[in-house]
């Protein structure tokens, strides 16, 4: 019987290595895929388990965290969450997470390796570094300015410093409070379902995410081209511009708004913003020059990040000479998005070089070490210095006496340019009104707030809409509170 | 009684053989103890410091309970059974401390369902239940005579759930004011009686072979009657309380016995045989045991089909976060296993938190256990004693590779608890007298040491 218990001891022993060997294969060779496993919740309980680090603006938070005590204990919460909410985006527990929430998701969740001094330590004994910040370049006070310029009518504001690339302000309404999508309740569901279904959506980013017809603000770029082409030479000069004028190879005449622009010198058609003039003046610098500017100051650029993506502005680049004529003047498919045209007013007012906008200045970790900074980004060179020289000249004739003059700021130098963007199949919708401009200070050497205000529905009666009357003043209370901070 | 134990006392001191007598290792079970206590109220407290960052205000309270229960059980040893293997009682306080922290650690997650308080109390039964064994019962031989009596008592207690509703799929529980027991539970010892006692005695004309076929000695048609007896008897478990787990102990149990008493691998051979018949046969006609099939084939196929994860796949989840060296006591996130995870999942928390090195320590905790009880069984030299030890261990050796098994993926998940650690009162209480029988036989074992096969 001895011989017969022992070998039902080995059976035993092998049951018990099975047990082992499997255990191993469950825990050691196995866990990665199991760990991985989408169905898996302990990386989200994870996630939420400690508070989310914060994004600050001028020094102070924005956001928050606030303990629901559930499973994914820490829910987000925002100060000011529509204000802010083409900057931050949301955090949801069910929606994932948009803009600087996704784009810097591994500093706030504190998963970024950066934020521990001991990584393989942390390994062993499973720490999970706290949530660090992200410090962001806006300016509050010019956010503030923005949004209640807006006063809820769809639009958006885009701020830039033109020495640096930093975003002062970055401004999309109607907005929405992303608070609202933080938890995983049935109210998130509700709201994620209302908010999605809004006809006025809410959840764009028209900053950077909606582009528009630029329409006359873009003759900065057509005049910046003609400028550097040589096509003009003296600011003073009449063009040779008849007014109508027939698009080349068809029947059809562009006209202006207002009187006195046939043969108007560059100072008084930009002044007065006269299509013929422009349109004209596109035609004969040629779509080879024109599109290397349009590009040069980012259009046809898909890979804008700022540190989110930016959506791709247009200027075609295959047109014959009667959609050169319009693209010229921001018809046709020249589009813009609010972003982009500060960037052209940012280029302007830094001696034509162009700094690659930004919105995080640096990460930190918790304790405010910092984990990653912003640096100097490098310039590209859009057009000669002389000819951004002149093109300020040009922009400051538009606010002291031209279409502009809503946007003058007392003691400050401020140059300007505004557009009424005609769009919609036969030009049926109501016009987009838009300024964009740039300020220095009194004391200053150099802009330092270049601005892009597009206004969708500014007023009910078409003929009152304009870019002068409507966004301008935005412009202008952005740019004040820039130069007062 | 008395008077037996005293007969092969003067027989032993008579033998030819130097009479030479093993230490009696009581100073050493003392000593493993108290760290099998300690080990306990380090966890426990190890649970409070993660979650709450302070000490549980229970821990002194705990860890005197627990080490009250310990000293009684070690003074029952020490007054009736003092050459008792040194190993087995503080293992079996070892598991039952763990189990209590893992069950305590469990419900800080529930807070309106807390079955540490409760589990303390079956500990106490089973303890008191271990110390009335060790000192009542003078001569584990005693039992053979209540062979049949086992038998019976078995067999009642494994019908009389029949009686009762099912709970949660399965026909195992009756409810007396309040409480669940397990009478399958106490069953598993009077089965091992009866089995042992039965082949015990019957174990000559079992070995007896009929003719052979292919090379394998088959039995008899005349001893084949019990084997197949027994087989029913299981089919008829689980198809009528749909008790997987159950029904596949009581036979590896008889088969194991079965070989160790006749060494004719013929019974195995046909033991497997009508194993693998009525697994397949009930594999086909119980839907409750083809889906834990499909479950254990396709542990994930619930996620596929976006219904979320099952509790073997969230069991699954649970050991692979636990990793090398596991999250710590009271960091993991088992519960979200849902339902059993305090009883039938509970090695998943011990997984999850204590990781590879936990798990295969306990592991070895209970291969341990096993092979102390196997041990006794060499060196006893009556048959009795031999297969009453062997199949006492067996069945914690079975039960143990059933669960765990299940609970990772090796083989088809079936309802069983973990020996010692897993929520379940009829179970503590069955373990700890099966652990009340190990120590009697292993002292009688080692009291009779002949200087042959040291126990």
């Amino acid at each position: 019987m001895t011989r017969y218990i022992r070998y039902a001891a080995v059976f035993c022993a092998l049951l018990l290595a099975a047990l082992l060997v499997n255990a191993a294969r469950v825990q050691v060779v196995q866990s990665g895929s199991y760990d991985d496993n989408p169905a898996n919740r302990r990386p989200t309980i994870a996630r939420y388990g400690q508070p989310r680090g914060d994004i600050l603006v001028d020094g102070r938070p924005v956001t928050g965290s606030k303990d629901t005590g559930e499973q994914l204990r820490y829910e987000r919460t925002y100060t000011d969450g529509p204000l802010y909410a083409p900057v931050t985006g949301f955090a949801s527990q069910v929606y994932g997470t948009t803009l600087l929430e996704h784009t810097e998701d591994g500093v706030l969740a504190g998963t970024d390796p950066l934020l521990t001094a001991f990584p393989l330590l942390n390994d062993l004994t499973r720490g999970r570094a706290a949530g660090g910040d992200v410090v962001t370049t806006l300016n509050r006070a010019a956010q503030r300015a923005a949004y209640a310029g807006l006063a809820g009518r769809k639009g958006a504001v885009a701020a830039i410093e033109p020495a640096t690339g930093r975003i002062l302000a970055l401004v999309s309404a109607p907005s929405y409070d992303p608070s609202l999508l933080s938890g995983n309740g049935r109210s998130v569901e509700r709201a994620w379902a209302r908010l999605n279904a809004d006809p006025d959506k809410p959840m764009l980013n028209r900053a950077v995410r909606q582009t528009y017809p630029p329409g006359s603000t873009f003759k900065v770029v057509t005049a910046a081209a003609a400028l550097d082409a040589g096509v003009v030479t003296d600011l003073d000069a009449p063009t040779d511009s008849p007014d109508p004028y027939r698009l080349p190879g068809t029947t059809t005449s562009l006209t202006n708004e207002g009187e006195g622009c046939a043969d108007a010198p560059l100072r008084d058609a930009f002044m007065w913003s006269c299509n013929t003039v422009f349109a004209k003046l596109g035609v004969r610098v040629g779509a080879e020059a024109m599109v290397a500017t349009a590009q040069s100051f980012g259009f046809n650029d898909t890979g804008v990040r700022i540190p989110f993506s930016v959506a791709q502005s247009t200027f075609d680049t295959s047109v014959d000479k009667a959609q050169l004529a319009l693209s010229s003047i921001g018809q046709y498919n020249t589009r813009a998005t609010p972003l982009q045209m500060a960037m052209v007013a940012a280029a302007v007012a830094n001696g034509g070089q162009l700094r690659a906008p930004y919105l995080v200045e640096r990460t930190t970790r918790a304790n405010g070490a910092t984990v990653g900074a912003a640096g100097s980004r490098p310039a590209r060179q859009v057009m000669y210095p002389s000819t951004a020289y002149r093109l300020r000249e040009l922009m400051t004739d538009v606010v002291r006496e031209g279409t502009g003059t809503n946007a003058a700021i007392p003691g400050a130098v401020v140059g300007g340019k505004t557009g009424t963007a005609q769009h919609g199949l036969g030009n049926s919708g109501t016009p987009y009104a838009w300024f964009v401009s740039w300020a220095k200070g009194a004391g200053d050497v150099e802009p330092s707030v270049a601005v892009a205000v597009v206004v969708e529905d500014a007023a009910a009666d078409r003929g009152e809409i304009s870019g002068g009357g409507d966004a301008a003043p935005i412009a202008r209370a952005v740019m004040e509170a820039v130069l007062r901070s | 009684m008395t008077k037996a134990g005293t007969r092969t006392a003067v027989a032993a001191a008579d033998a030819p053989a130097p009479a030479v007598r093993l230490p009696r290792r009581r100073g050493v079970e003392l000593a493993l103890l108290v760290v099998a206590v300690l080990l306990s109220v380090c966890g426990y407290c190890a649970v409070g410091l993660a979650r709450t960052g302070t000490l549980p205000p229970g821990a002194f309270g705990y860890g005197a309970g627990l080490g009250l229960l310990a000293l009684l059980a070690h003074l029952a040893v020490r007054w009736r059974a003092p050459y008792a293997d040194p190993l087995l009682l503080p293992i079996a306080v070892l598991l039952n401390g763990l189990g209590l922290v893992l069950i305590y650690r469990l419900d800080l997650e529930t807070p309106n369902d807390r079955a540490a308080p409760t589990q303390l109390v079956w500990s106490a039964l089973g303890v008191a239940l271990f110390a009335f064994v060790v000192a009542a019962l003078r001569d584990h031989r005693v039992l053979q005579r209540y062979s049949y009596v086992c038998v019976a008592a078995a067999l009642a207690l494994l019908t009389l759930p029949i009686l009762f509703p099912a709970v949660n799929g399965a026909r195992i529980w009756i409810r007396i004011a309040g409480f669940s027991i397990q009478p399958g539970e106490f069953a598993k010892v009077l089965l091992a009686v009866f089995f042992a006692a039965y082949l015990a005695a019957n174990r000559n004309a079992l070995a007896y072979a009929g003719r052979r076929v292919w090379g394998v000695q088959l039995p008899t048609g005349r001893v084949l009657g019990p084997i197949v007896t027994v087989w029913l008897v299981s089919v008829g478990v689980l198809v009528l309380e749909r008790d997987l787990g159950t029904s596949l102990l009581f036979f590896g149990l008889f088969v194991v016995l079965l070989y160790v008493a006749t060494g004719r691998t013929g019974w195995i051979a046909v033991g497997l045989l009508l194993a693998a018949l009525g697994a397949v046969a009930v594999g086909r006609l119980e839907p409750h045991v083809h889906a834990r099939v499909e479950d254990w084939l396709h542990p994930f196929a619930s996620i596929e089909a976006g219904q979320g994860p099952n509790q073997l796949a969230q069991s699954l989840f649970a050991f692979a976060a636990g990793g090398m060296l596991g999250t710590g006591l009271g960091l993991g996130h088992s519960v979200l296993i849902g339902f059993a995870a305090k009883s039938d999942f509970i090695l998943a928390t011990a997984g999850e938190e204590l990781g590879l090195a936990g798990l295969s320590a306990i592991f070895l905790l209970y291969g341990l256990l096993v092979e102390r009880g196997y041990r006794a069984g060499l060196s006893l030299r009556e048959p009795f004693g031999r297969l009453l030890a062997v199949g006492l261990a067996s069945i914690i050796a079975l039960q143990v590779f059933v669960i765990a098994g299940g609970v990772t993926g090796l083989i088809p998940l079936t309802g069983m608890a973990m020996p010692f650690l897993a929520q379940g009162g009829s179970s503590v209480v069955t373990n700890w007298a099966i652990v009340a029988l190990l120590i009697r036989v292993s002292h009688s074992a080692r009291r009779q040491y002949d200087g042959q096969v040291a126990p």
